[in-house]
């Protein structure tokens, strides 16, 4: 309500909140934000193999991109990953945030969160390093390489990013709802059931997006994590931006950013959504 | 199945035990001790370790990891010790960095930040998303980005010489100034929400009463606006503060392989160097840095936020 206040007076009094010069710098700046970004959308159309001279549209090379079986590859595990991960992460997070809200406060619960929220704190090399040590360990003793060393270590780092949505939807929700459903004689399964649930869900579903936007973006952690030919899209970008690169590789950094854009927006609408 | 354990908890309203919600946490704790903090306590224990001779650890306590962080044995007389000059030389490239990277994310997102939060309600959120949007984009595409931008055939070099302002492309990639720009890049959001959520909160009054008592636009900046904000300040700071001080993949693409960050020196003791417990070491030197930061942080904003409740 208090942030209406300043937009409203804005308009009665009409310099108020000008700050000279504050204006040029804020345009700036979101100039600046962009205009990498869209320098490399509008090069993966370009005609030739140039990221500097515009050479007329094409779709060479995302025609390239697709027939490139290790691009493909790598694509389909990333998101694989992602939607496996985050998918895990939501729900031990669901649990964990229906546990740690609308409640008083617990023995224990300061460390519960200090345990959810750790993964926000630690760089991601110290926690790629120290994923590194503890599977190598593993790996020596039970002989295992497959794919659920990284499926752990993403669960593990989206579920902070799937707690947050969750427990702030869980808090602005309306309990004389739940309390109504008691008096008319639900059970507590019945509750949330027919109640809870369907109240947090768009909560739920924008803790899940985050989390798969965040597993896809996460490069470091992959990259001290993966065994031989467990590559993610990021980490086989990370490894061909040593040499040099054609538009084929900005054509696949445009599909990745329209998905980000695609995953967000819907998180963004579901957390817009009125409890 | 998962769900059917939660319906014990649901009516939550009423005092209840608290066993279940240990229950309920469990999942989520098992996972996050399992791959984020017993992993870190393990880390700890490497760095007493010796290291094997084709990388891992031999099972026989030394400090000699954590001395090396610091310094370094004369190759021939091991007893001659001196400053480490090649590790000093790169924490401080990546404190220096990082504060600098602090500082023009500040420059830039404070202005950035009020004009968001000036404009009228159904627009705000739209310059919002624009912030958001390349905070959660790839962090990899974002430096991919600026490094297309930068490179010697990139956009600010064709330019510069088409239009006959150079002859020659200016050297930008695999410099400090191309790590530094490339981090101010990426981590620019992290400053400009915090800004706006302090801002957003801001009694437009105060202002107002500013301007009727004669303040000039300088003074209720600095003796308004600025004190009311420093919280938002603050915790932009951390957060653009604490990722460029672990920063790992701008460095390493910007950076190319000569202007190291504390990240890639660790990576480098896992990889080519074979000494894991000076890579754990190190990696704990990296944590302490964090740890301080946020710290400070804590005690800073805890002490302004009960001034502020004192003056309110």
């Amino acid at each position: 309500m208090r942030g209406a206040s300043m937009a409203e007076r804005r308009v009665r009094s009409f310099s108020i909140t000008r700050l000279p010069g504050f204006g040029v710098i804020a345009l700036a700046t979101f100039v600046l934000l962009y205009v990498p970004i869209v320098t490399l959308v509008v090069f993966s159309f370009n005609a030739q193999a140039s990221m500097s001279t515009w050479g007329g549209f094409s779709l060479t090379w995302y025609e390239a991109a697709f027939n490139n079986r290790q691009v493909r590859e790598v694509s389909i595990r990333s998101l694989w990953l992602a939607v496996v991960a985050s998918g895990l992460a939501t729900m031990v997070a669901t649990l964990a945030a229906l546990a740690t809200t609308r409640t008083s406060r617990f023995r224990g619960q300061t460390m519960i969160y200090a345990l959810i929220n750790q993964p926000l704190m630690v760089p991601e090399v110290v926690t790629g390093v120290a994923l590194l040590i503890f599977f190598a360990a593993i790996r020596v003793q039970t002989g295992y390489s497959g794919m659920g060393y990284l499926v752990i270590a993403h669960t593990a780092f989206c579920i902070p990013f799937a707690y947050l949505p969750i427990k702030a939807r869980l808090e602005t929700m309306d309990l004389t709802l739940e309390r109504a459903a008691a008096d008319l004689y639900a059970s507590p399964w019945q509750a949330f059931r027919h109640i809870t649930l369907p109240l947090v869900m768009p909560g739920v579903m924008a803790g899940f997006m985050l989390g798969f936007v965040i597993s896809l973006d996460t490069v470091v952690i992959t990259e001290f994590v993966k065994a031989a030919g467990q590559d993610t899209l990021p980490t086989y970008m990370l490894g061909q931006l040593r040499r040099q690169v054609t538009p084929e590789m900005n054509a696949i950094a445009t599909l990745f950013l329209a998905l980000s854009v695609v995953a967000v927006t819907i998180f963004f609408v579901l957390s817009r959504k009125r409890a | 199945m998962a769900i059917k354990q939660t319906s014990a908890a649901t009516p939550a309203a009423v005092p209840e035990r608290h066993g279940h919600k240990w229950l309920l946490s469990a999942p989520a704790l098992i996972i996050l001790i399992l791959a984020a903090s017993g992993p870190l306590l393990i880390v700890l224990v490497y760095s007493f370790l010796t290291p094997g001779n084709f990388g891992g650890v031999v099972w026989r306590f030394s400090t000699e990891a954590w001395f090396r962080v610091f310094f370094s044995r004369d190759i021939f007389d091991p007893e001659v010790v001196s400053l480490n000059h090649a590790h000093l030389a790169i924490f401080w490239r990546s404190v220096s960095l990082a504060l600098q990277t602090t500082v023009i994310c500040a420059i830039l997102g404070f202005p950035t930040a009020w004009f968001i939060a000036t404009r009228p309600q159904h627009t705000r959120a739209f310059w919002l998303f624009l912030i958001t949007i390349p905070f959660w984009t790839n962090l990899l595409i974002r430096t991919f980005a600026i490094q297309e931008v930068i490179r010697n055939q990139g956009l600010i070099n064709t330019t510069l010489m088409r239009l006959g302002l150079t002859d020659a492309p200016i050297q930008m990639m695999y410099t400090d100034f191309a790590i530094l720009v490339g981090m101010a890049y990426v981590f620019l959001p992290l400053m400009v929400l915090p800004l706006y959520a302090a801002m957003d909160k801001l009694d437009i009054r105060l202002i107002e009463a500013g301007y009727d008592l004669y303040a000039s636009r300088w003074q209720v900046l600095r003796r308004i606006v600025l004190p009311l904000v420093k919280p938002g300040f603050v915790a932009g700071s951390i957060l653009v503060f604490i990722p460029s001080i672990g920063a790992f993949v701008t460095p390493r693409v910007l950076g190319g392989g000569r202007n190291m960050m504390l990240g890639n020196l660790i990576e480098l003791q896992f990889g080519q160097g074979r000494n894991w417990p000076l890579g754990a070491a190190l990696a704990m030197t990296m944590l302490v840095l964090v740890v301080g930061a946020l710290i400070f942080y804590i005690r800073y904003v805890g002490r302004t936020e009960d001034a502020g409740r004192e003056h309110g």
